[in-house]
């Protein structure tokens, strides 16, 4: 008989060792960025500028950034899918929501930014809706729709814009709360990190507690079996797309916020990469069907940890994207051989 | 005299026993039938035969030399040709290109078009295939390619004819020519190893029959022993009547009521039906006369351009998977892999699949009703497994078969298709399946049984219908059932007249 101990290693061991890897990339980057001043080791580690409230809330606020989409780029990825078009929504809604801000834009009537936020998330859900209907009911293949979406989006807030930035500090009303909303702080974290736990939270409730959870991991595996099951594939496969669309808006609305203005060229360059990238490394699989939103978690995590590792110890930048790479690589390749369960199977021995 | 004794031979794959101290022996001008079940070790004897494996022990002798057969080169140095079950013919070249694929005559190291035809003509004519070598196989029916096939099969000059399974794409009149295409070749004295499931051929062609049982040998008939019966239970090891369980006849109302239906495949099929409670009306049919679309249409998951379906009197839409289910009508697909299962997922999500309701409260899943209800009907359909949180894809077919049928039979159908309910699944299995089917029938369930298995047809249904193309061309009453009386109704009339 199995401990429960031993149980709950043998699911979560995927996520076991990408937790080590976190935490041996965080404590590399500690020692190498300890105040070598401090007196005594403990200290220069506590005092290094990795631990430091800086760095640290800096760190939680991109994490909960970027973890916000690529949650959505999750679900689409374990529905058998792909969305490209993530990087160039994020500049499209970004423009699109100072546009609203300022009404400065002959088709976009300026507005509060409440109603403004509403607006955003609406168009989100159409783009989402567009999207999943040409994809689950039309059946063109995902690749392809999002590829457009990759090129057009961006193409139509540079056009929009006239391939300038566009800011948000001539509003026509009060933005205070907005500022203080999206960049402020609440307990001492940044509001992108609560907004990133209360989006996990529910991702975690549909896709591991919920009906729609079990659905999507069965049209990811096997969408034939599915659809003979009963199930409304087509739907669950929009819904999917819908969900990664609306969480690109929110995440695209702490991002246009923090940087202030929008320049709809590079705002966003490659981050459906990257989601894709922290997704994989994760354990979605790229066939469908699998996937955590604890790994999903990790793995984007490891992905900034890195970069700020790159940042604070002074590391060639260039030469952050070859490690990034090689990392995405092993973590697959682990994935690919189960490396990981040799170590549980040697852990739940012990256990 | 023996042309080819195989004694003793036995094979493994790891820890699997595929065949177990095998004898079998072959005359010139002798045909063999070699019979058994899914997994009998037919194919393995024969694949050792034609040197795609080594057996693990026993002897090969041909005229009482004994040969070691390394690969298929071998084999065929020997004079062993093989007939393989599926067509291997290429469609880009033509018939005498495909007969000596591989072995072109040549001249200044270019095909020699001439002589090659030359070489090909004699075949073709020694197996009444009226063709011009040069005519492109694309262009011919499928009873032709395996003509073909036998001639690239003869043309290496073939003391030994395997043929596994040459029938079972080929209609009525077809097989008339392929059987008499045998008897004139072991009048020639060549040695026929004649593999079939169809028992009928065998009875008509074979001088002794040869069956093997879980990789065994189960039996050796000779030609006055032959016949429909003794072959069955030699197969099966046991009396065929002991594997059928006993339904009681149908209660006289009506469930299922289909009229004119069509599918997209056959949109003038026009199939009219009943099923009355508690019936199980077995569906025959050839390849191709569209039952499996008529039971996805049935069910609503494909298209149906036309027909009236009702259930109890009340009508029902086409074409709509969710109505379907609400009103009772369930189908256990034919292709359990792709589409009856999610091979990656554990049992108990295979088998609440298709009723998530019953375990969810507003959208959160109740994990531990939902486990302790699966548990319980893994014990009641006799799955063996350690647990439901076993993947699927790791249980035997007969098993994967079982979650399949709990997962709509706990559901209380209404209406229960089943399409090839025991396809490639062992003897235990089955009964224990067909038991199971019997059991729906003590319901008000209507059941429709796709099958392309003559005894389970025959055995298990209350009435038999007959498709081709796309509607019913007949249905048979129980005192009308035989296996003539079906494939007289599934081939088109004035082919099988012409036969």
């Amino acid at each position: 008989m199995e401990s429960k101990l031993s149980q709950y290693l043998n699911r979560y061991s995927k996520e076991g060792c990408l937790a080590l890897v976190l935490l041996f990339v965080a404590f590399w980057t500690i020692l190498f960025s300890r105040n070598t001043e401090a007196s005594g080791f403990l200290q220069s580690l506590i005092e290094s500028r990795f631990l430091s409230l800086r760095n640290l809330e800096n760190l939680s606020r991109q994490v909960g950034m970027y973890g916000i989409f690529s949650l959505g780029m999750g679900l689409v990825i374990i529905s058998g899918g792909i969305d490209l078009s993530v990087g160039s929504l994020m500049a499209l809604f970004g423009t699109v929501f100072f546009f609203l801000l300022t009404g400065s834009h002959s088709w976009i009537p300026g507005m509060p930014w409440v109603p403004a936020i509403i607006v955003l998330l609406a168009f989100s859900t159409i783009v989402g809706v567009f999207h999943g209907w040409l994809i689950a009911k039309i059946r063109m293949p995902a690749f392809v729709v999002t590829l457009c979406g990759l090129l057009g989006y961006r193409g139509l807030a540079q056009t929009m814009t006239h391939d300038t930035a566009i800011g948000y500090y001539d509003a026509k009303f009060g933005i205070a709360g907005l500022e203080k909303l999206l960049t402020g702080e609440i307990l001492g974290l940044p509001a992108a990190f609560i907004a990133f736990l209360f989006v996990s939270s529910v991702v975690y409730y549909l896709l591991h507690l919920s009906v729609f959870g079990r659905y999507l991991l069965a049209l990811g595996r096997n969408e034939q079996a599915a659809s003979y099951s009963g199930i409304n594939t087509k739907l669950i496969m929009g819904l999917a797309y819908v969900s990664c669309s609306i969480l690109a808006a929110i995440s695209a609305l702490f991002f246009a916020v923090y940087t202030a203005d929008v320049v709809p060229s590079i705002h966003g360059n490659f981050y459906e990469l990257y989601a894709i990238a922290g997704a994989v490394l994760g354990g979605c699989s790229l066939r469908g069907g699998e996937g955590t939103v604890i790994g999903i978690i990790l793995g984007t995590t490891v992905l900034l940890v890195l970069q700020n590792m790159v940042n604070l110890l002074g590391y060639d930048s260039s030469f952050s994207k070859v490690i990034t790479a090689l990392v995405i690589l092993g973590g697959v390749l682990v994935d690919r051989f189960e490396i990981w369960k040799l170590v549980t199977r040697t852990r739940s021995n012990t256990a | 005299m023996r042309l080819l004794q195989l004694t003793r031979i036995s094979k493994s794959f790891g820890p699997v026993q595929a065949l177990e101290d095998v004898d079998l022996e072959v005359a010139q001008g002798e045909v063999l039938g070699l019979i058994g079940e899914n997994g009998a070790g037919k194919s393995t004897l024969m694949n050792i035969l034609g040197g795609m494996f080594p057996p693990s022990s026993g002897e090969i002798l041909i005229e009482d030399s004994p040969v070691l057969i390394h690969d298929a080169k071998a084999a065929e140095r020997l004079g062993i040709s093989f007939v393989h079950q599926e067509l291997n013919l290429l469609d880009n070249i033509d018939i005498a290109g495909n007969i000596f694929l591989g072995r072109e005559p040549k001249r200044f190291g270019c095909i020699d078009q001439k002589r090659l035809h030359e070489l090909s003509r004699p075949l073709l004519k020694n197996l009444g295939l009226p063709i011009d070598p040069s005519t492109s196989v694309a262009l011919l029916t499928n009873g032709q390619r395996q003509l073909v096939e036998i001639a690239k099969a003869l043309s290496i000059d073939a003391k030994i004819l395997i043929l596994d399974e040459p029938t079972s794409s080929l209609t009525l009149q077809e097989t008339d020519t392929l059987l008499k295409l045998a008897q004139k070749l072991r009048q020639q004295g060549m040695a026929i190893i004649f593999i079939s499931h169809r028992l009928a051929e065998i009875e008509a062609i074979a001088d002794c029959v040869i069956a093997l049982r879980d990789g065994r040998n189960a039996g050796w008939l000779g030609r006055e022993e032959i016949n429909r019966n003794a072959m069955i239970s030699m197969m099966i090891g046991r009396e065929l009547d002991e594997v059928y369980p006993k339904t009681e006849p149908p209660v006289e109302n009506v469930v299922l009521s289909v009229k004119d239906f069509s599918t997209r495949r056959w949109p003038n099929g026009g199939a009219t039906f009943e099923i009355k409670s508690g019936e199980i009306l077995g569906m025959a049919g050839l390849v191709g006369a569209g039952r499996s679309e008529l039971a996805q249409a049935l069910f609503g998951i494909d298209e149906s351009p036309a027909g009236l379906v009702e259930i109890e009197s009340q009508s029902i839409p086409r074409g709509d998977v969710g109505r379907c289910i609400a009103n009772g009508v369930f189908l256990a697909p034919e292709d359990r892999k792709s589409s009856g299962l999610v091979l990656e997922m554990s049992i108990r999500e295979n088998m609440t699949l298709n009723s998530m309701k019953r375990f969810t409260r507003y959208l959160r899943i109740d994990f531990a009703s939902e486990k302790e209800k699966t548990e319980v009907w893994l014990r009641e359909f006799g799955i063996k497994a350690p647990s439901s949180e076993q993947i699927v894809g790791n249980l035997s077919g007969g098993n994967q078969q079982k979650v399949v049928l709990a997962k709509w039979m706990t559901l209380k159908p209404k209406v229960m298709i089943f399409d090839e309910p025991t396809r490639g699944i062992d003897m235990g299995a089955r009964e224990e399946i067909y038991k199971a089917i019997a059991k729906l029938t003590e319901t008000e369930c209507a059941i429709l049984m796709i099958s392309s298995d003559m005894e389970e047809l025959l055995g298990m249904s209350h009435r038999i219908a007959v498709m081709r193309e796309g509607g019913i061309a007949g249905i048979l009453d129980k005192e009308a059932f035989s296996e003539e009386a079906i494939m007289q109704l599934a081939v088109r009339e004035d082919l099988a007249t012409g036969a």
